[in-house]
């Protein structure tokens, strides 16, 4: 039930959105179609910009997956946190959730199919997927559309939620099921 | 800290590919995210386009700065160097409601939004304010209410309940959000973390 009002929601949600503020923009007197195209020339800089920090951040990424490199880190940490109670399989989930949305979608994929949707590990990895999200993705796109180069304590304010979030998950799941 | 995590990831990567020997799948995996990078990109330009001359019919009407008014007191308390009643504040209204209701693709063009409406405040051209990385960690901690495609993925692995992960989730996804507000609000009083010619900022709190 509470899985079909959110399924309405997203379905109706963007076109009721757009002729919201369509009617909301013609009661109040404004020149709806100008103020669209003026608003809208934007777009195309916007998207363009964003290109630079996208692809360097990408390429870094490639780069790291592509060379083993991620897997070496994993065993190793997967080696270490199993003694304290977190399972070495969710490691790798942890480590790829802040740098590739896709990529994280196919660890999960994999744990929960590998391990079953009703055990420990897959739903610790459903849950993981929900409760961070693809840090250096958004920081590239946000920053870049704005030629933001100075970031500050963007990264590790960003890493320190995603630590949290993962820890919060891990605990999440042994309360909720054992 | 971002110049030393990239330059890492480069780093590291190249040389372990060399003893592992996967060193060519390196070099297709820089070539081939680099055009992924300019497809995402590119790809944006359409719905990015649709929002932002949306946003200005928005905010041209009053509405934005109307809906910034009704969360004022979180809002002003989150972002105490944003105006209450200026469109920064209606723009990360709607960028986190289209980020809970998991509408991606109105979530980013409406963050945009907000981020530009933030730069306008920026006393620095390219150094990113205390607001602006707020909203950021706010952003990355993840706000979404109901996670469809993950539901979606343990229902197709068998699950007979997949929706029993929706509590915890929202717990988990809760306690990273607060932790980024706490960590966002501590960091940014650090030395090494100051604003540059600005002695405004900062300051309030």
């Amino acid at each position: 039930m509470f899985v079909d009002i959110i399924n309405a929601i997203s379905k109706y949600s963007i076109p009721l959105i757009i002729a919201g503020f369509v009617l909301y923009g013609l009661v109040k007197k404004v020149d709806v179609y100008a103020t669209f195209t003026d608003g809208a020339k934007e777009g195309f800089t916007t998207a363009v910009n964003i290109i630079p920090s996208l692809v360097g951040m990408l390429v870094a990424i490639g780069i790291f997956r592509a060379s083993g490199a991620m897997e070496l880190l994993t065993g190793f940490l997967g080696a270490a946190t199993s003694k304290i109670g977190i399972p070495g399989e969710i490691i790798p989930m942890a480590l790829i959730r802040p740098l590739s949305g896709g990529g994280a979608r196919g660890v999960m994929t994999e744990l929960v199919t590998t391990h079953g949707p009703n055990s420990l590990i897959g739903r610790m990895a459903a849950i993981m997927m929900g409760s961070t999200d693809t840090t250096f993705y958004i920081l590239a796109v946000y920053f870049g559309s704005v030629s933001i180069r100075k970031q500050r304590h963007a990264v590790s304010a960003g890493l320190l939620a995603d630590l949290a979030g993962v820890i919060a998950a891990i605990a999440m799941t042994r309360i909720f099921f054992g | 800290m971002i110049n030393y995590i990239w330059a890492g990831m480069i780093i590291i990567g190249v040389v372990i590919s060399i003893f592992t020997g996967n060193i060519e799948a390196v070099t297709e995996a820089a070539i081939e995210n680099a055009k992924t990078g300019v497809d995402i990109s590119l790809g944006m330009i359409g719905i990015m386009t649709l929002w932002l001359g949306l946003m200005n019919i928005a905010e041209k009407s009053g509405f934005v700065e109307k809906l910034g008014f009704k969360l004022k007191p979180l809002m002003t308390r989150l972002f105490p160097e944003v105006p209450e009643d200026h469109p920064a504040m209606g723009a990360i209204i709607m960028n986190m409601a289209a980020n809970m209701l998991g509408l991606g693709n109105a979530a980013t063009p409406l963050g945009i939004k907000a981020m530009k409406e933030l730069q306008t405040l920026n006393p620095t051209e390219d150094t990113a304010t205390n607001s602006m990385i707020r909203f950021l960690a706010i952003n990355t901690s993840a706000v979404t209410i109901i996670p469809i495609s993950t539901i979606t993925v343990l229902s197709e692995a068998g699950s007979k309940t997949p929706t029993e992960i929706i509590g915890p989730t929202l717990v988990a996804t809760l306690a990273s959000t607060i932790v980024a507000i706490i960590a966002a609000s501590m960091l940014e009083k650090l030395p090494k973390y100051k604003m540059p010619q600005s002695d405004k900022i900062g300051e309030e709190e």
